[in-house]
This record gives structure tokens, sequence and C-alpha cells, in this order.
């Protein structure tokens, strides 16, 4: 998909579109003792697709965006942990505030600057939460973690059991229910103009668009849902530690987005699920090679395949259709 | 009241100590940003590698110090320009995300380098004897080392402010800086120049990082940890600008050594917030140049 | 009559260099006017005063005979005005038809629609087809902008103003970067303009000019050098002068 979404897109669900949540329950029912890699993967893929709204279809690169990832899941685990609130979508609610309310309040910061400062600041913002969260130690447990987070039944039915079957399916119904709302934004007027300031803001401002009004909203809505990808880690591991937060996190997270393709949504379903597949495997086998990698992936991904892995998938397509 | 004047001395002392380190540092990182717009995240690689050069060439090589330190700004100066002419030159006209994309793919790449050839752990610096005094002033001990650091970077920061005012080099760089279109018009070969920059500005960077081993830590982790630093100091004292990220830098220094020594539970939380609200003040930094 | 577009003694200073020195310009409704000068006399920096992207060290500007000397660039326009730009400002990875349909959507308030699908606003295609029928290039509709030839790219940049329902328009040399056998077309364009717009356009082709104004203002190092038509500007020795030899008629 090397178009760009316009006005004139069909937003008609095309079959292929169908082919995650079909997989995604097939895994379930297949694979039962990688439910927890699984849930992770999920929780990734939401947070990768907030990542997407902002940068692959606003055009706004940031660096910071662990910023909400870990809020959101600190916010979850310090509710569970310090003050005994367990329902879990009740968390989801007020993480989702929190973010939105820090998405807001960061969004104003940052859409006044240009370029490199606007990057520096989404790094600032990001380091700043780390701090907070690594010297808060009575609050957030520190370097050492938030212990303690336990979480109650959903709709006070479904525990969360060993397995993490409750775990997957909850991030798969949430990140579903996600998935639908931005893509209908994407195919939304409001959308639309979103690609258009990506594509040229100078030009934007010049037909009277409030690029900076529409921006804020699209950064907080996507704060909002990277907060509730965090607080679903916080739910699915019922531990929060330094690894959500920061400048590191943001960066693996761009990370994914990019290998599997930005600004297309599903990008955000095929790079988190490459690469946190991949570095189940091979991290823990060869560390110091696993960095290597990524690393020089990126570069080549950057220099030879921008679309990442759906960019070659669909010049392989065009390659084979156009041979017929 | 003699602790308290003493402790600020000696906060200013190491405050400017890492502040002079911060800007030989980053003083690259803005020119080059500032000519030529891109965004080059992995600036603190160059640091980091010259900070490895040290190290090694002092423990392992026995070279005497001013040569290594001479070797930390050489070496790394020519593998930028390899990296430039092999690498860099592929995303100069690129997007900014592909351009940052390929700052994190250097950095992941150097750190995972790092790593393998030199394990994780920090590197002791073994300094000459002469640089390993102290001295003593209200109570308070100064090592000779930051003395030397303070009085050496003086001399490198004025021998480069003297060389962009009244060289034609600088004067070129001055101009693509202000407005890079109109400078080619005039004649300027800005690939050249830039390239060249960019030499200049990475030695310096890993002088830097050489200098400033003590202080900042030379480990794998090195380009991840000090980015926010860099970047702040470029940002707040104004891209582009050469004198600006000097009196960034010192503010940094100082404020991060003051707040580490009084409030250490804060840690670096107040150099955020500052530059924050400094950005907002003057989103262009201190000094910045209008876009 | 309330002039369309006006500046009172507007003045632009970029510390010791005085880019803009109180001009006084009026553009009449349903005006079909040119800005014409040697280059470096400060006409872009003159449309950028216009349009809100300049803010001026002193003087004021006035459309439709409300001041608007405090108003940004986007207010402006939703008063009304509308520019082009001399290098091509386009949405280049997205069809012709997007690119016009982005500001008729803004204009009608469809832009921050966020849940509603775009496609069943039939009245953006509808208006944007309209004006790229007006501009002769509707056939190119459904085609990315980056694969049109510069000079109907210069269309589609007009086309794009056209659909903020502009009641002044200023075009910033409109007949840039085309090649001649090209321009034709944009006279033509021109020349389908509503009549009620009341159009600056600054141009160094001087057969553009003369063909397309009734008025022509000639600013010189910033400042109105003389106004008039076309005939009393050909033949005002001041302006010969400052050309450095005969305009090309």
């Amino acid at each position: 998909m090397s178009k760009l979404v316009g006005f004139q897109s069909n937003p008609r669900l095309r079959i292929s579109e169908l082919i995650p949540w079909v997989l995604a329950l097939v895994v379930f029912f297949v694979l039962p003792d990688y439910l927890s890699l699984g849930a992770q993967i999920l929780t990734y893929i939401l947070f990768a697709l907030s990542l997407d709204l902002i940068t692959g279809y606003a055009g706004v690169v940031t660096l910071g965006h662990a910023a909400f990832f870990g809020v959101g899941a600190y916010t979850c685990g310090i509710l569970s942990a310090k003050l005994g609130i367990t329902d879990p979508l009740l968390l989801l609610l007020i993480s989702a505030i929190v973010c939105s309310l820090l998405g807001v309040s960061t969004g104003l910061i940052i859409l006044r600057t240009q370029k490199l400062t606007q990057l520096m600041l989404t790094l600032a913002i990001a380091a700043l939460c780390y701090e907070v969260a690594n010297k808060a130690t009575t609050i957030t447990g520190g370097a050492d973690g938030l212990t303690g987070v336990i979480i109650g039944p959903v709709f006070g039915l479904f525990k969360f059991d060993f397995l993490n079957k409750t775990a997957y399916l909850w991030c798969l119904v949430i990140l579903f229910i996600f998935w639908y709302l931005v893509r209908r934004l994407i195919y939304s007027p409001f959308g639309i103009t979103l690609t258009g300031i990506k594509e040229n803001k100078q030009r934007m401002q010049a037909i009277g668009v409030p690029v900076n009004s529409y921006l804020l909203k699209a950064y907080t809505f996507s704060a909002m849902i990277a907060g509730i990808a965090g607080a679903l880690i916080a739910q699915t591991n019922q531990f929060v530690g330094l690894n959500v937060i920061g400048f590191e996190p943001s960066g693996e997270i761009l990370v994914m987005l990019i290998l599997g393709g930005v600004g297309r949504i599903y990008g955000a379903f095929v790079g988190p699920l490459v690469f946190l597949v991949a570095q189940d495997f091979l991290a823990k086998q060869f560390p110091e090679y696993w960095n290597l990698g990524i690393g020089l992936m990126l570069l080549i991904v950057v220099l030879f395949a921008k679309g990442g892995v759906l960019g070659v998938f669909d010049k392989l397509t065009t390659f084979v259709r156009s041979s017929k | 009241m003699d602790s308290f004047l003493a402790a600020i001395v000696s906060v200013l002392f190491y405050g400017v100590a890492y502040g002079m380190v911060l800007y030989v540092i980053s003083v690259g990182l803005s020119i080059t940003m500032g000519m030529m717009g891109i965004a080059n995240l992995a600036h603190g690689v160059f640091a980091m590698c010259g900070g490895y050069i040290l190290v090694t060439a002092l423990a392992k090589y026995q070279i005497p110090f001013p040569i290594a330190l001479a070797l930390s700004f050489l070496i790394v100066a020519f593998f930028s320009v390899f990296l430039d002419r092999l690498l860099y030159k592929h995303i100069y006209d690129a997007p900014e995300l592909e351009q940052v994309l390929f700052s994190i793919a250097l950095i992941f790449i150097s750190i995972a380098i790092a790593r393998l050839i030199f394990g994780t752990l920090q590197q002791p610096v073994m300094l000459p004897d002469y640089l390993k005094d102290q001295f003593t002033f209200l109570g308070r001990d100064f090592p000779a080392y930051r003395v030397f650091i303070i009085v050496f970077s003086a001399i490198l920061i004025a021998a480069l402010w003297f060389g962009v005012e009244n060289t034609k080099w600088g004067a070129m760089v001055r101009a693509t800086v202000d407005n890079r279109a109109m400078a080619q018009s005039i004649g300027i070969n800005t690939k050249l120049l830039f390239s060249i920059t960019f030499a200049v500005g990475s030695g310096l960077a890993g002088m830097g990082g050489a200098l400033g081993a003590e202080i900042i830590a030379i480990q794998p982790t090195y380009p991840f940890e000090q980015l926010v630093f860099f970047l702040i100091v470029v940002s707040v004292g104004g891209l582009g600008s050469l004198k600006g990220p000097f009196f960034a830098a010192l503010l940094i220094g100082v404020l991060d050594t003051a707040c580490k020594y009084w409030i250490p539970e804060v840690g670096a939380f107040f150099i955020y917030i500052v530059t924050i609200g400094i950005l907002l003040w003057r989103p262009l930094g201190l000094m910045g140049k209008r876009a | 009559m309330t002039l369309a577009l006006e500046t009172i003694s507007l003045s632009k200073r970029f510390g010791a260099l005085t880019v803009s020195d109180q001009i006084d310009f009026q553009l009449e409704p349903g005006a079909r006017h040119a800005l014409i000068g040697p280059n470096g006399a400060g006409k872009t920096t003159f449309v950028n005063l216009l349009t809100g992207r300049l803010t001026p060290s002193s003087g004021h500007v006035k459309m439709m005979g409300k001041e608007i000397s405090s108003l940004n660039e986007s207010q402006r326009v939703k008063m009304g005005l509308g520019r082009t730009f001399q290098i091509n400002s386009l949405f280049n990875k997205m069809t012709v038809l997007d690119n016009v349909s982005l500001g008729i959507s803004e204009r009608l308030g469809i832009s921050k629609k966020m849940w509603r699908n775009a496609s069943a606003f039939t009245k953006l295609k509808e208006e944007s087809l309209e004006i790229l029928s007006l501009l002769g290039i509707a056939d190119d509709a459904n085609e990315r902008v980056n694969q049109l030839p510069y000079g109907k790219q210069r269309l589609v940049e007009i086309a794009i103003s056209l659909g903020l329902k502009p009641k002044v328009l200023l075009l910033d040399e409109p007949a840039a970067g085309v090649p001649s056998m090209e321009s034709g077309r944009i006279l033509q364009a021109l020349d389908v303009l509503p009549k009620d717009i009341a159009i600056l356009m600054i141009e160094h082709d001087m057969d553009l000019v003369f063909q397309f104004a009734s008025k022509i203002t000639v600013l010189v190092q910033g400042a109105v050098l003389c106004e008039g038509t076309p005939d009393e500007i050909a033949n005002d020795p001041r302006v010969h002068q400052v050309y450095l030899g005969e305009p090309n008629e």
C-alpha cells in the first residue's frame, strides 16, 4: 500500500485484514504455552499502533512515546499495589485518563517547537519520566521494579490465570477495539487532514487548517492508547519495571514499527510480532549479537527497504502480479 | 558559612569542568546539525570512541597521555570521514524520521561492537602521575585533572572560536549555517565543507569523550545514556550556534553538579524541567538562529 | 467602495535592512492587478506580509475594510485570503482531487470530523471536480501530483487556493518554472478565474502581466515606484530605467 489514504479511499474491510485476528485466535488454541509472549506481543502491537498514528500518519517524530506507555504501566501498577484498585477495566480507564492529560500537557509543549528541538523535548520528557520512576522508589519500586500488582477478574468473571489465557484474550479484545477506532480515524476527514499535515505542513497552514490544534488532538489520542497499552502490560506481567519507560523502550518501539512498515496500520502488527519473537529466541542466546543484528537490520531497512517488512511484501506481490 | 562557600566553589569547579567537556563534545553536533539539518543522534558514538581510544592507549599500550589525547581526536576524525563517505551521504536529504532511525541504527551497532570488544564494564582511566595530584582549597579537594580539563578545554575552545571567526573555513561555515542555498549559489562547495566540518566536529567529540572519561564513564551504553544531554546542550544553546551551546553546557554542567550534590534524590529531573522551561521561553535556544 | 485589500504605510525591517518601505497599496474588488519589480524588490516579502506569514515592523493591513494586521495566516484564510506559492507547495504523494479537497474540507468544517468515513462526503468530490474542470485538468483528478508535468502542477497550485473560495487571491509568480510552451495554459486558467475575486499577481513574465492585468504596481527596493495601467507603465521612463532596458512586450 504505497498509496496514501485519501478522500476517495474505500474504507470497507478487505479480507486480508481479518488475517491478524484469525491468526491470534489460532495461536490461542494451538500454542497455549506461548500465551505470555503472545499477550506481550499484543500489547506492543497496541503501543506500536499508537506510535504509527502520531508518527506514521501525522508525521510527528517522537523519541519519547514510552513516556506514556510507562506512565500508563506505573499508574496501573501503583493503583493496584498501593491503593488496592484491582478491577482491570477501571485500571485501564484511569491510566487512559492520566495519560491523556499527560499527552495534552506535553503536546502543548512540544508542538510549539520544530524539528530538532521537538525531537529533543520528546526525549527529555521520556527521560524525565524515567527519572521519576527511578528515584521515587517508595511508590515505584525504583530499579527493583513494582511488585505486588494484583489484578482482579475481568468483569468480575474471568480470573487472570497462570496460563495467561485471560490476559491474552483481554489484550486481544482491547487491541481489537482500538484497532477499530484508529482505523476509523484514519479513513475519516480528520485522518486524511493529518496525512496532509505530514505531507506539507506549511501548505496546510496556508489553507487555513489549524495544524497545531489537530496535531494536539492526534497526539493526545495517541498518548492515551499508549497509556492503555502500558496498563495492559502491567496487568499481564503483574509487575512494572524500568524497562517500560524512558528513551530505550521509545527507541525500541520506533524500531519495531519501522521494521514492520510505518504509516500503514498493519506495520504495527508485523513489526512487534517479528521483533519480539526473534528477540525471544535469539536475544537470550546471543545478547550482543542481537543488538548488532537489530542495528544492521535497521540500517538496511532505512537505506534500502523503507517500507519495512510490509513494503518488501508489497514489492513482491506487485512483481508477482506484473509477471502474470 | 565557610563550608557553604567552599561547597559552592566546589560545585562550580566540578560543574564547569563537566560543562566544558559537554561543550567540546556537543559543539560539533550543533554546527553540523545547523549546517546540513541532519538529525545525527549518533554523535555520542564519536565521544565514546574517543574515550575508548584514550583508555586503551593508556592502559594497554602505555602511550603517553598527550599523544593518546591527540589520537582520540585524529582517529575519530578520520573514522568519521569514512562513515560520512560510506553511510551518512545516503541520508543527507532524507526525511527526519529516516535520519533518526539511521542514527539509532548506528547507536545499536556501536553499542554491540563496544560490548563485544571491551565488555560491559566501565573503563578505568590510567592517568599519568603528573595529573593525579590534588589541590586543597577552603578545605576541599580539587583534582589536578579537573583543572587540566578546564584549562585545556578553554584553550581548545578559544582556538575553535578564533578559527571560526577569522579563517576562511570559519566564514564558509557561518555562511552555510545561515543559509545553505545562498552559500551554494555563491560557489561554496557545501558538501566538501560539510565533510571537513563533520570531521572536525566528530574529532572534537572524540577528544571531549576522552577528556571527560573520568566524568562521563566510558561504557557501551554511553551513546544512549548521554544523548539527551548532548541534545539539550545543542537545543538550549541554539542549533547552529557556536557560542550558545557553550553557555548552555556550563549551565547544565553546574546545575547537574549542584543537584547531584544538594538534592541527589531528585537526580537529573531538575535539568529536564529547566530545559523544558528555557525552550518554552526561547524555542530556538538561547542564541539560536531563525530557521 | 470597500477595498478588497489595503495596506497603509506597511514596513518590514530586518535589523538595519528595510525590505518593505512604507507601502501604501490598494486592491479593488474584482481587480486584475499585477505587482512587478526587479529581483530583490521585496515582492514576496510583501505577499508574506499580506498573508500573515510575516509580521510587519509597522503599518496596517486591511481586508474588506477590516483590520487584519493582528490575525495569523489561518485566520486570514478563513476571512477569505488565498495565496499560491512561487515554488509549488503541494501534497505530492496525494491525488490531484485530494489536494483540492483538503482546502474545501477545511472550509466546510468537514476536516475536524474524526469518526465518519471521508468518502461519504460526496460534496468534496463534486466541488473539487468543478474547480479542476474550470482549470482544464479534471482528467488528471486521480493522478498523483508528483506524476504530473510541472505546468499542470502549477494549475493544481491554483486549484487548491480556489477551493478556499477566496475573496482575495495572491498569485506568487504563477508562471514560474513553467516551460514556455505550457505557459499558455496558465494564462487560460487566469482568464477563467471568477470575476468577483480580487487578484493580485506577482510576475516576471511580462507577456503574462500585460495580457492579464488592468492595473500594475511597480515595486523597487521595497517601495512603490509607480502605479498605473499597462500602457502607462510600459511608457514610463522610470520603469524602463529600473529594468535596464526595454521590457519585452
